[in-house]
């Protein structure tokens, strides 16, 4: 399964980044997935549940991804966290832990309330993502084109996993799509 | 027979003065009794009360536990992470009530996973020891034992007088599947036990004794 979008002519195009990102991820020994169910990183979420070799672990409010990844850390596993924008306001206080500790920390944001976004509730924790993530000490990077995130990933996997960063992707709307203008 | 007024563990001495819980057992020979044997399980402590609790019964310096000292809340879910990282060793989360309240909804996402190797022992004194020992939610009605019920962990025992502590302690180590303890302990201020709080020490401490490098 691949996510749509649709071309200038309205026409769908299927985006395959997904599929090769969950495939990245296992390649780099991710095996605990924390997530709050998010339509963007629907592709990730489902191949992690269908996936026997990694624990996906739905996650009542976002900030327990924070302190999942940092006891994965503690027994020598990788982990990843998946959430939505408004998800990261959730985690702030505990991403001072992962400062502190200089714990290792991947995270995959999928973006509201940037580029061409509909939604007023989206805008002021969309706004807000990368400001405070960069506040605590994580270095963001944004994927605005569907040939950029195998590579961004890629390099993020080697910033968190050999380098020790804490580091979050950001999936923007211009890579994932804005509701349309009503 | 010990001076109640100058024993520094006893119930209502030192800042818990006036203070009064559901519970009266001496929260650390209590958590030393439940724990038993601690050589082989892995610990991560939440903060204050709950840390001291933990380093009475492993030894201050014992590597193998990872004693928050901030992110309060988080204990439990960085047990888990570490519980399914490691399958093999038994994980135990020793909390306070305080700590546990701010993200209770992480007793559903462990219960929804049930990871067999994984036990939180919550010890409640219903008060906030380290800000004044105000009184906190368990305190006022709120029963931790029925939330994890609730959560859907299968395993939940409360533990509030001695008599209990044996068949709670073979429960956190039987590895059934996910346990929950919640023991009530009368309000006390024992004197805290040290220990390094440089994160990043400690996180090399535990993954070199877990794993056998940093």
């Amino acid at each position: 399964m691949a996510q749509q979008e649709t071309d200038e002519d309205g026409a769908p195009v299927t985006q395959t980044w997904p599929e090769e990102l969950y495939a990245l991820l296992r390649e780099a020994e991710v095996t605990q997935f924390g997530y709050v169910p998010d339509a963007g990183h629907q592709v990730l979420i489902d191949r992690s549940i269908a996936d026997p070799e990694v624990h996906s672990v739905a996650l009542t409010t976002e900030e327990e991804g924070v302190a999942l990844l940092a006891g994965a850390h503690l027994g020598g596993a990788r982990g990843v966290l998946l959430m939505q924008s408004s998800g990261v306001g959730n985690c702030i206080n505990l991403l001072s832990l992962i400062k502190n500790g200089g714990f290792p920390f991947l995270t995959l944001v999928s973006m509201r309330g940037d580029f061409g976004e509909g939604t007023s509730r989206q805008i002021p924790m969309g706004q807000a993502t990368q400001p405070v993530l960069e506040a605590m000490g994580v270095t963001c990077m944004r994927a605005e084109h569907p040939d950029e995130v195998i590579p961004m990933v890629r390099a993020a996997l080697t910033m968190v996993f050999q380098s020790g960063m804490a580091v979050a992707v950001l999936l923007t709307q211009k890579l994932i799509g804005a509701k349309p203008f009503k | 027979m010990t001076d109640q007024s100058t024993d520094p563990k006893a119930i209502g001495g030192g800042r818990a003065a006036g203070k009064t819980a559901s519970g009266h057992l001496e929260r650390r020979a209590a958590v030393k009794a439940l724990l038993g044997d601690t050589s082989d399980a892995l610990f991560i402590s939440g903060l204050a009360g709950a840390k001291s609790d933990v380093l009475e019964a492993t030894g201050a310096d014992c590597k193998r536990v990872f004693p928050l000292v901030g992110a309060m809340g988080a204990e439990a879910a960085m047990a888990l992470g570490l519980a399914l990282a490691q399958p093999n060793r038994r994980v135990v989360c020793v909390t306070g009530d305080g700590e546990l309240l701010m993200n209770v909804g992480t007793l559903a996402t462990i219960a929804v996973l049930n990871p067999p190797n994984l036990s939180i022992l919550c010890v409640d004194n219903e008060h906030y020891g380290e800000t004044g020992f105000q009184r906190s939610h368990t305190g006022r009605g709120v029963d931790l034992a029925k939330i994890a019920e609730g959560a859907g962990i299968q395993a939940v025992r409360t533990v509030i007088e001695e008599s209990e502590i044996p068949d709670a302690a073979a429960m956190l180590r039987a590895g059934n599947g996910t346990a929950f303890v919640l023991l009530k302990v009368g309000v006390s201020d024992p004197p805290g036990i040290s220990r390094n709080r440089d994160a990043a020490l400690n996180k090399n401490w535990f993954r070199e004794a877990v794993l056998g490098e940093a």
